[in-house]
């Protein structure tokens, strides 16, 4: 058994998830503020408008999965709630077609928003976005002889997320531009026409938490793995190097001049566990995950950057505990 | 002996025949080939085809000739007879050519016009009239009379039908029904069973004018003919005398010379010395004695001896499928003799009893032969109605001679086949035959349940009694009826389904096959002696039941017919097969046979060569070239058994192989076809998938949103399975599918999956995991009463007061139907009909009152609003306007919503969790459902866990894995595929609880599965009541949810309560709650008192109030009715 350090680590054996003898879990230990200042730390990897990776190193796993679950459930987003359809002779069904409305991501800054209560009828340029979608199938002018492709053949036979317009209420055509309002993606299929069909509706965009409905959690997913690590416990070399490599993610084993393996870098380890399969390599390697070490993967809708929902995550962790703490206090 | 053994096989291999065969790529192909030729439910409409293309016009033969008994001259004649196309009747002999979609939503028949070509009398005129109407016939859809039938996708499109729609069904008054497929032991065959422990022989003739039944039964140590006709057993050797067979000697021979024959057959012709019978006429006699004396003898007012009687019975009716000509029984006598001699031989050798449940010795009717019989029976009583009618009218003296086609009505015949189908129940006069249940709704709940419904296959034995052999699965099943597909329950085993390649014959000319066996050296049985016939060198030759003569040479013959079959110079259906048991060869051309391609092998080859199959890659090779050149051809059950089938190449015997399986998944049917390797299951698990299958919404066809059904579900999102089979490509199943692909994860979470439920995600719904839309129609017609009054349709109605439209008249537009878009919501109304008050006495003459129309409205009922998907107004057949009004609901799954995998694996959700809530895994994929881990173990269904792993390869791999029974991806590629993309390769991967955060102590197995969402939902069962409806008559709760009912209180729950001793409770439960009343009972006299006034004592000095149940009092007074007095003593409560 190699000398491991400090860090507490969960061990990947052949059948089980099993944590290191002497760790009973991080949430026994007492909360040190300096210790954790001391130890905490992030590491932005990659970051994009979309997709965003980085590590929370040194921190309990409530904390992180607090910020997970925020992230999925409770950082807003708008979406289109109520679908007012004036005219549908599409064969799509019209609560088909309002579902599929409300999936689609708006291009809309949530913190410039307020919830629209459920008492309120009318919207206000503060709570409230309006779109429209107005499309009528034809046939099309220039009918060609030689092909039945529906894209010759007819005018606006699909209809695509851009096919939205967006109506400013109040002064909101002054405060937004008219490109920061709208749908994420302009090619997202709504519905298919054919001469004859038409489809004219008006949407009102909300802004709404993931709790209540799927549509307006702000990402696709936001999740987090734990670094893995791989240990090898004796030489290993040649042929059973090669198997060894093969076992694990690409990059992961490495293999020397002297056909020795050695570890290159675990962390994009799939934690297959594979080798477990091959009984000449089982004892060789040590598969296991630092505990306070997370590799957090955001991916975002679209409608803010990856980054701020974090921020925002973190922003209503601290205003619930805040608003704990005032309760707690009202009885001390 | 092995060495020999090994030596021999080693001299052989020098020849180079033990080398493997080589496997034949890409053999499979051959059955979507075949599926496109014969399809799935051809054997239906082949069946129907011939019935209106040739049986029509044999039957309309057969009946030709009408007379009429007041004039000998006059008489009627069917030349021809034609179904047309389909047609409606638009009034005033006015037709136009109609679609099945338009039957379908105008609730008409799709029919086409009977014409027949006659020649008749009229007045002394001999008159030819062509094309005359004699009734409808309800046609099959695909049928050769269809306007589908070969249309491409696209025509089909414009007629609004479905390309994948199969067809085979009828539509009657717009609904479809399917005549299942009958399964009946064959008619016109020996069959000998054990009966109460006596041996007999059994034939069940069965021609055009007569079906009965012969037994030749040993009673007492002496064979006896029995026979319904007769009113006594014949002894067997009176029977021969009968038949012209006298001398004992020539008696013995036809039976058989042998020592153990002739003591077996001693008794019989003693018996027969003993009754002092020796001469044909003393039989005859003899029989006519025992003749059942006929209740009334029809208009046949000559009166003939019994003699003449015994005669014509034994020649028409006793064995009446063997033709007897000129009174010459001889082939009738070598018929009974072998029916003795298959008894003799019974008595011994037990293994000589036939098995009444051997598929070789049943017969499938279709919807044709069933058509036929009753076209039959309807065009006989049509002609004797037209003889009747002939008969009455040609005696008076009228102006105009007598046209016989002004009395030819064509509703006799078109009405009765109509009910006949629409009801189901199949009465055959002459037949003395009445079945029920013949016909089925098509149920179009999805496309696999309609399929599944036109392979399905009745057996007519009675559903109640408890045998097992014929509910077990039959050896000679294999191939033809699926294993797997059959309901549990009452009618487990009886009610089966075809197999994927199973073909049903249709009967085919006997002359040419007849001929043929002539040629090949069958002698004629007439023109030979006993001893020649049951010489031991010689094999009796049968066709379809009828002895046809004797053959030295039954291999030969064998080989030469089945030469001729494969050059295609005899039909394909044409099967000959030997018993050497009974020496006898059968050749069978009858219809309702079961049968299935099977790929030639000669000396170890396969006929179809690799080079064919790329030929049918190419597409330059079809089915029916196989056929044509002999690669390929079809075995019945009974040729089956004469020929040695290898499963798969390596399992060839270059000296004993005659067949090939084209492919070993076949076997299954269409239901049990879409479970992935179902070979891995448990079979009972396959079965229930087979049942739950036709439960599973989806799609039911391309028309789906055309068709306005009482009943229509179908999913918002469908998909075709991760994991396929070669079965559900073939079926289009992947085309119209009928549930989704869920990511699952095995483990338990919360306690919320105990006992199969199920935990879904929550966001998954949000995103539109099984999401289904209800489709409910409405429907009412507008009729015109005789009295000149009509049904109408008024607006919607206005508060006299606010003048606003009254609520329950929100939805409706200005014509008084409720409009398309709109919401409706419990009890609103969606056609404001109104109907006069009397519909048969004629309004009072003079001026046209203001009549009270009555108020009859159709109302929308259901505890959740539903939105109108569209309107339908058009006219019906009667013409009355007919309004159809189709509703629609979205439901989202909920708690207590039934899904279930391919596996038999159902579960109801048990709890909808948040994706926050949700366990993760490394990737982030949280699943769309987990399912406990306890459904494995006892259920053993490997095959999911297969179907997980495969689905998991192919959704990294961006492919289709497939399950195909008996073959499909195999575990270890799948396996490797996953560890190719960095997957465990058990597919078991690690998981965070989404709880905590912290990883789960065990891996997980995870990946997607098909999963079904079934069609009981909560919404449609939710029920509860605290007051409500009662009965009239007992003052009880009603029952039902339907009729808002109470939750009875049953027997084991009055007997818990007992137990506990909660008196109290049950009296709650049991009266207050139910029906209390207080009656009054008079004291003195212990009756019943009426208004605290005792009609006995007249008196009200005694009467005191008593609360009792009602229904205690309405006992009360029945009895009271009934001259019982009940008398209640009361005392009073202290």
């Amino acid at each position: 058994m190699p000398k491991f350090d400090e860090k507490p680590r969960v061990f990947l054996e052949e059948f089980r998830v099993k944590n290191a003898p002497e760790d009973y879990g991080l949430d026994d230990e007492t909360w040190d503020f300096k210790k954790f200042v001391k130890k905490f730390k992030i590491v932005v990897v990659r970051m994009d408008n979309f997709e965003m990776e980085f590590d929370l190193i040194g921190i309990q796993p409530a904390f992180a999965n607090a910020f997970r679950r925020l992230m999925l459930s409770e950082v807003p987003s708008m979406a289109i709630e109520k679908v007012m359809i004036k005219n549908n002779t599409s064969i799509i069904q019209d609560e088909v077609l309002a579902h599929r409305l409300g999936l689609i991501p708006l291009k809309a800054d949530p913190r410039l928003f307020e919830y629209k209560s459920e008492e309120d009828t009318e919207g206000t340029e503060f709570n409230t976005l309006e779109f429209s979608l107005k499309v009528k199938c034809t046939n099309s002018k220039s009918q060609p002889k030689d092909s039945y492709r529906a894209e010759d053949l007819y005018e606006n036979h699909s209809i695509y997320s851009s096919h939205m317009k967006w109506h400013p209420i109040g002064n909101q055509a002054t405060v937004y531009k008219e490109a920061d309002v709208g749908p994420v993606h302009k090619d997202i299929l709504i519905s298919k026409m054919r001469p004859g069909h038409e489809i004219d509706l008006q949407m009102i965009a909300v802004k709404g938490i993931g709790k209540d409905h799927a549509k307006f959690s702000p990402v696709a997913t936001a999740t987090y793995r734990l670094l893995p690590e791989v240990t090898l416990t004796r030489e290993v070399c040649d042929s059973e190097a090669t198997l060894l490599q093969s076992c694990f993610s690409p990059g992961v084993i490495g293999i020397d001049s002297k056909n020795r393996a050695y570890v290159k870098d675990a962390r994009y380890d799939a934690c297959s566990r594979n080798v477990y399969r091959y009984d000449t390599i089982k004892d060789s390697a040590i598969l296991s995950r630092v505990r306070d070490h997370f590799i957090f993967n955001v991916e975002s809708v679209g409608a803010i950057p990856p980054q701020i929902i974090f921020v925002e995550a973190v922003k209503i962790l601290r205003d619930k505990c805040r608003s704990f703490l005032d309760e707690l206090n009202k009885f001390s | 002996m092995m060495g020999e053994l090994n030596k021999k096989q080693n001299e052989w291999d020098t020849k180079g025949l033990r080398d493997p065969v080589k496997t034949l790529e890409d053999k499979w192909k051959l059955v979507p080939s075949f599926l496109q030729v014969k399809g799935l439910v051809k054997q239906h409409i082949d069946s129907f085809n011939y019935f209106i293309n040739v049986e029509i016009k044999k039957i309309v033969q057969a009946n030709e000739k009408v007379f009429c008994e007041s004039d000998p001259l006059f008489y009627i004649k069917y030349l021809n007879a034609y179904v047309g196309t389909p047609d409606l009747e638009e009034g005033f002999n006015i037709t136009k050519p109609t679609t099945p979609h338009e039957c379908r939503l105008r609730d008409i028949t799709y029919s086409a016009p009977i014409t027949v070509d006659i020649e008749y009398i009229r007045g002394n005129q001999r008159v030819i009239k062509n094309k005359q109407l004699i009734g409808r016939m309800p046609l099959m859809l695909r049928s050769s009379n269809c306007v589908l039938t070969n249309k491409s996708d696209f025509e089909l499109a414009q007629l609004n039908e479905c390309p994948h729609d199969p067809g085979g069904y009828f539509i009657i008054r717009g609904q479809e029904k399917v005549i299942l497929i009958q399964e009946q032991l064959s008619r016109n065959r020996m069959i000998v069973d054990e009966f109460k422990g006596a041996v007999q022989c059994q034939v069940t003739s069965s021609t055009h004018e007569k079906k009965t039944r012969t037994n030749v039964i040993l009673k007492h140590g002496k064979y006896v003919l029995r026979h319904n006709a007769l009113s006594d057993d014949i002894p067997i050797a009176v029977a021969f005398k009968a038949m012209g067979i006298c001398s004992d000697q020539e008696i013995m021979q036809l039976v058989g010379t042998d020592d153990n024959t002739i003591k077996k057959m001693a008794p019989c012709i003693l018996d027969c010395h003993n009754l002092k019978i020796f001469t044909q006429n003393q039989a005859l006699t003899y029989i006519g004695s025992k003749l059942k004396v006929k209740r009334y003898q029809g208009g046949n007012t000559k009166v003939r001896s019994p003699i003449d009687d015994a005669r014509e019975l034994l020649a028409t009716t006793i064995l009446a499928h063997v033709s007897v000509e000129n009174y010459n029984f001889y082939v009738k006598a070598i018929y009974l003799a072998i029916m003795v001699k298959r008894v003799i031989e019974a008595e011994t050798n037990k293994t000589a009893i036939d098995d009444p449940d051997y598929y070789g010795n049943k017969r499938l009717e279709l919807a044709g032969s069933l058509l036929a019989l009753m076209f039959e029976d309807l065009f006989k009583r049509f002609n004797w109605e037209l003889k009747s009618i002939a008969d009455k009218i040609i005696p008076k003296v009228k102006a105009a001679p007598f046209d016989v086609v002004k009395h030819m009505r064509p509703d006799l015949i078109a009405n009765g086949l109509f009910t006949a189908i629409s009801s189901g129940n199949w009465t055959i006069k002459r037949f003395k035959m009445e079945r029920h249940g013949v016909t089925q709704v098509l149920s179009r709940l999805s496309y696999i349940s309609a399929l599944g419904m036109m392979t399905r296959v009745n057996s007519q034995f009675e559903k109640t009694r408890k045998v097992s052999g014929p509910r077990s699965l039959q050896a000679s099943q294999w191939g033809m009826l699926c294993p797997s597909d059959t309901p549990e329950g009452e009618a487990c085993g009886l009610v089966k389904n075809l197999a994927l390649m199973t073909h049903i014959t249709t009967e085919c000319s006997e002359e040419p096959i007849a001929k043929l066996a002539c040629n090949a050296g069958v002698e004629d049985v007439r023109l030979l002696g006993g001893e020649e016939i049951n010489h031991p060198a010689v094999y009796i030759v049968f066709l379809n039941g009828n002895i046809l003569g004797v053959s030295r040479q039954y291999k030969r013959l064998i080989k030469v017919f089945r030469m001729f079959r494969r050059r295609g110079l005899i039909s394909a259906f044409v099967s000959i097969y030997p018993n050497h048991n009974q020496r006898t060869v059968y050749i069978c051309s009858d219809g309702g046979r079961l049968c299935r391609p099977y790929i030639i092998v000669e000396r170890g080859n396969t006929l179809v060569q690799q080079s064919h199959l790329n030929e049918l890659n190419r597409g330059i090779r079809k089915f029916q070239d196989f056929l044509n050149d002999g690669l390929i051809e079809y075995l019945d059950v009974n040729e089956e058994n004469d020929s040695h089938i290898a499963t798969r190449e390596v399992d060839i015997d270059p000296y004993v192989t005659t067949h090939l399986e084209i492919e070993p998944f076949t076997i299954l049917g269409v239901c049990a076809g879409l479970v992935p390797y179902p070979h891995h299951n448990q079979s009972p698990r396959n079965t229930y998938q087979c049942a739950m299958g036709k439960q599973a919404m989806g799609t039911i066809g391309y028309n789906q949103k055309n068709r306005i059904d009482t009943l229509m579900y179908n999913l918002v999102y469908p998909q075709c399975p991760m994991v396929k089979s070669k079965t559900i490509e073939l079926i289009n199943f992947d085309k119209l599918p009928a549930g989704q692909n869920a990511t699952v994860a095995v483990m338990s979470y919360s306690g919320y999956d105990i006992e199969d439920a199920l935990i879904l995600n929550k966001a998954s719904i949000d995103r539109g995991y099984g999401r289904c839309l209800v489709y409910k129609s409405a429907k009412t017609t507008m009729k015109r009463y005789s009295n000149q009054t009509s049904d109408r349709i008024l607006g919607p109605s206005r508060d006299a007061v606010t003048g606003k439209v009254i609520r329950t008249h929100d939805v409706l537009d200005s014509d008084g139907i409720a409009a398309p878009g709109e919401m409706v919501e419990n009890r609103q109304v969606l056609i404001n009909k109104q109907m006069p008050p009397a519909t048969i006495n004629p309004v009072t003459q003079g001026q046209p009152q203001q009549i009270e129309y009555k108020d009859v409205p159709v109302t929308y009922k259901g505890p959740v609003e539903s939105y109108i998907e569209k309107v339908m107004v058009s006219s019906n057949s009667e013409d009355a306007f007919l309004i159809k009004i189709l509703l629609r609901q979205t439901r989202v799954p909920e708690i207590g919503d039934k899904f279930s995998s391919r596996h038999g694996q159902k579960g109801v959700t048990g709890l909808i969790v948040q994706q926050e809530d949700m366990p993760f895994n490394d990737r982030g994929i949280c699943p769309d459902m987990i399912m406990n881990p306890h459904g494995f173990p006892s259920r053993m269904t490997v095959g999911k866990t297969i179907e997980l792993l495969a689905g998991k390869a192919g959704l990294l791999e961006g492919k289709f894995h497939y399950g195909t029974a008996f073959g499909g991806s195999k575990v270890q590629d799948v396996c490797k595929e996953l560890e190719k993309h960095g997957y465990n390769y058990h597919g078991k991967d690690i998981f965070y609880s989404g709880l905590t955060g912290e990883p789960l102590e065990a891996y997980i197995y995870s990946g997607p599965v098909y999963y079904q969402k079934l069609k009981h939902m909560v919404q449609d069962k939710m029920h509860a009541r605290a007051r409500g409806p009662r009965a009239v008559l007992t003052r009880q709760p009603t029952e039902g949810r339907s009729r808002d009912g109470g939750l009875r209180l049953g027997e084991m729950e009055r007997d818990c309560l007992i137990g506990y001793g909660a008196s109290m409770l049950i009296m709650e439960r049991l009266m207050l709650a139910s029906d209390a009343f207080t009656a009054d009972i008079c004291g003195a006299c212990g009756r019943l008192a009426n208004r605290a006034w005792c009609h006995t004592c007249r008196s009200s000095a005694a009467v005191s109030s008593v609360e009792m149940p009602y229904a205690c009092k309405l006992l009360f007074q029945e009895l009271a009715s009934m001259n019982i007095v009940p008398k209640l003593t009361l005392k009073k409560y202290s």
